[in-house]
């Protein structure tokens, strides 16, 4: 892109500020509905990013697959799995708390300690700019033609997938006698396959 | 048009600080969609980092473009998994609370 310096400096400040007060809205807000939301606007601050460095492409992408495909898949989880009832208190969640803060800071003590003190080799070539998108295409059916190919069988693979592990069973006939089965009681709740072990009363008959 | 008024760091610090908050929430979590969530944060992350050395230590072959759509990919693909196994998880045991899918715990 070819903004001015500053303000591809005011850009990159906004986006970051954005990109960290989302996430930590997305970690620490008590609704998970504004979280998924929140989540939505950090991928878009993480695609202005991308093209704060030259990366149209790749900020399509982002849009597409993870704003367009992975968020409303979330959203879509949560109101399926959408629960209105307090987690069951346990002890000693401070104390976890504040320890995996103290955790979590050594390690961006490491990381940033790591990022500032390596001596990077810049200045590197100098960027193609937007020719990156005509390299990308280079790159994929070239010298990458074999992890492009086995990325969509992985695709193919993970939709297999989730679609057999996400489907109520329904079959025609039971396996196991080989009768009819009752169509009826398929959409039925089913009893938990374990009882839960908290207070949680198991005669709470809920529409699914 | 060359890249020089924001410093490499500070795209490297920006992903570093936003990693670290998805381990604290991938940690810390209760419910488990948001796990999930925290989860594509670090992957975020990563994939800034691969932009920010793409763009400006190889900026003739921009080959961590490249990475950073496979690794999108790969999310979408983890995603997809990820929420299918939560839906058979929210069937068998009728809650979301991590704390409480400790069939595998000694």
């Amino acid at each position: 892109m070819s903004l001015a310096l500053s303000t591809q400096l005011i850009c990159f400040l906004l986006l970051s500020g954005a990109l960290l007060l989302g996430a930590l809205g997305v970690v620490l807000l008590p609704n998970v509905v504004y979280s998924a939301f929140l989540l939505g606007g950090v991928l878009l601050s993480m695609a202005g990013l991308y093209l704060l460095l030259n990366a149209s492409f790749v900020a399509a992408a982002q849009v597409l697959v993870y704003v367009g495909a992975v968020n409303v898949l979330i959203l879509f989880a949560i109101m399926l799995v959408n629960k209105r009832q307090p987690m069951r208190p346990m002890g000693g969640l401070l104390l976890r708390r504040l320890l995996s803060v103290g955790v979590c800071l050594g390690l961006l003590a490491l990381l940033v300690q790591v990022a500032l003190t390596t001596p990077w080799a810049l200045p590197g070539p100098p960027s193609i700019g937007e020719a990156a998108l005509t390299r990308i295409g280079e790159h994929f059916f070239t010298d990458y033609l074999l992890p492009f190919e086995v990325a969509s069988v992985l695709l193919l693979m993970a939709m297999i997938g989730a679609i057999v592990l996400a489907r109520r069973d329904v079959l025609a006939r039971d396996v196991v006698t080989g009768e009819p089965a009752d169509q009826a009681l398929l959409e039925r709740r089913r009893p938990p396959f374990l009882p839960s072990q908290g207070g949680s009363s198991p005669s709470a008959p809920s529409p699914q | 048009m060359t890249i020089t008024d924001i410093p490499l760091q500070a795209y490297l610090v920006v992903a570093a600080m936003l990693f670290c908050i998805g381990v604290w929430g991938l940690i810390n979590s209760r419910n488990a969609v948001r796990v999930l969530m925290s989860i594509e944060l670090m992957l975020n992350a990563v994939n800034l980092n691969m932009m920010a050395f793409s763009s400006y230590l190889d900026g003739s072959q921009v080959r961590g473009q490249v990475f950073a759509v496979f690794i999108i990919t790969v999310a979408a693909a983890e995603a997809a998994v990820g929420l299918a196994i939560l839906l058979s998880l929210y069937r068998n045991r009728d809650t979301v609370d991590m704390e409480q899918f400790n069939l595998l715990r000694w």
